[in-house]
C-alpha cells in the first residue's frame, strides 16, 4: 500500500461519514468494511452541544481522519475552516475543497492551488479534491501536495469514472504520487476500475450511505477495492479486437 | 453587548472569546473563529470582543 504523506494505510477504502439513515448504521458499515479513513466536516455548533457523539463514534473506530473544507467557495473561508479543523481533529491532513461551480460542484481550479500553497507552506498534509487536469496536477505538487485526489464524476453523481481516458493519463503522468479517486463513485465496479488504472485509492460517502443497505454495500465497495488493486499489480492482460482462442487448437480431432 | 454567534444575534456580557465560551455553556471538541478569522484555543482569552462582532463556534460533523 502507497503511504499517504508519512501513513501507510491497511487499506484503499476511505468513507465518508454523511448521509447514514443513522449513526448505528455508519458504525456498523465502517466497521463491516474496516475503511481506514474517515471524512469529517466542522459545522456549526448549538449550545446542546450535538456535534460531540458524532465525534465519540468516529473516534472510537480508531480510523484515520481526513477533515474537509466542504463548502468552502474561496481560498480565505478554505484556509480559516482548514486552520479550525486541524484544532478540532488533532491532524494536519486536510481534504481541501474549493468549490467552484454550484450545480456540478467541480472545484475552483485556480483558488485550490492558492489554498493548497497557503496551507502546504503552513504545515499541512494537503489532499486536494481537483480534477483530471494534468496542468491543475502539477501546479498543486508544485506548492507542495503529495497526494491527489482526483474526481471520478460530480459529487453524489454516482457516475463512475467519467474520463477514463483523462484519469488514465494523470496516473502515468505523475506515476510515483499516491491518488486518491475522490466523488462520483456509485458502484463497487466503479471501485474497482479506478483500483484496476492504478490508484491507490477511492473516497466514496453516498454510494454506501443511500445504499439500501448501507452496511453490506460498504463491505462491496471494499472487497471491490481489494479486486482491483491485486488486478493492478498482476499486469491484466491487453485488450484485442479480434478472438485469440483459449483452448489449443493442435490436436483437436477431425469430427466433420 | 450585541454580537452575532452562529448567525444568531444575541446579547452578551462576555468580553472576550473565551468568556463568551463559558456564558454560552459551550464544551466538548470545538472551534471558533471572529470575524471570520481562526481563533486558536489557547487565543481565545486575547480575542476581545466588540459590538456586532461576529463569532462562529464549530464542531465535529458528518462529511464526505
Amino acid at each position: 500500500m502507497r503511504r499517504f504523506y508519512d501513513t501507510e494505510l491497511a487499506n484503499g477504502l476511505m468513507l465518508g461519514t454523511a448521509q447514514y439513515p443513522s449513526p448505528a448504521i455508519l458504525e456498523a458499515a465502517f466497521r463491516a468494511s474496516k475503511a481506514a479513513v474517515a471524512t469529517v466536516s466542522l459545522r456549526r455548533e448549538g449550545r446542546d452541544g450535538g456535534g460531540q457523539p458524532f465525534w465519540d463514534i468516529i473516534r472510537a473506530l480508531g480510523v484515520y481522519v481526513l477533515p474537509n473544507t466542504a463548502g468552502c467557495h474561496n481560498v480565505k473561508e478554505a484556509v480559516t475552516t482548514a486552520h479550525m479543523a486541524r484544532e478540532v481533529f488533532e491532524t494536519d491532513w486536510i481534504k481541501l475543497e474549493v468549490i467552484g461551480d454550484t450545480d456540478s460542484l467541480q472545484p475552483d481550479v485556480f483558488g485550490l492551488v492558492e489554498a493548497a500553497r497557503i496551507l502546504c507552506d503552513d504545515g499541512f498534509k494537503v489532499f486536494p479534491y481537483c480534477t483530471e487536469d494534468l496542468v491543475v496536477a502539477e501546479k498543486l505538487l508544485g506548492v507542495g501536495c503529495r497526494v491527489l485526489m482526483p474526481w471520478g464524476a460530480p459529487i453524489g453523481s454516482g457516475m463512475g469514472l467519467n474520463n477514463e481516458y483523462g484519469l488514465r493519463a494523470l496516473r502515468a503522468r505523475f506515476p510515483d504520487i499516491p491518488m486518491v479517486i475522490d466523488a462520483g463513485i456509485g458502484l463497487p465496479s466503479h471501485a474497482a476500475r479506478a483500483m484496476e488504472l492504478g490508484f491507490d485509492a477511492v473516497l466514496l460517502n453516498t454510494a454506501v450511505a443511500k445504499a439500501g443497505d448501507p452496511e453490506q454495500m460498504a463491505v462491496a465497495m471494499a472487497e471491490a477495492v481489494i479486486a482491483g488493486q491485486r488486478a493492478a499489480k498482476a499486469t491484466p492482460m491487453e485488450p484485442r479486437d479480434m478472438a485469440s482462442p483459449s483452448t489449443p487448437v493442435i490436436g483437436q480431432a477431425f469430427l466433420s | 453587548m450585541k454580537i452575532s454567534v452562529n448567525g444568531d444575534h444575541m446579547d452578551v456580557v462576555a468580553t472576550t472569546m473565551a468568556e463568551l465560551l463559558v456564558e454560552l455553556a459551550y464544551d466538548g471538541k470545538i472551534a471558533t473563529a471572529l470575524n471570520e478569522e481562526f481563533v486558536a484555543a489557547n487565543n481565545r482569552d486575547n480575542a476581545t470582543l466588540r459590538e456586532g462582532d461576529r463569532v462562529e463556534i464549530l464542531a465535529p460533523m458528518q462529511g464526505g
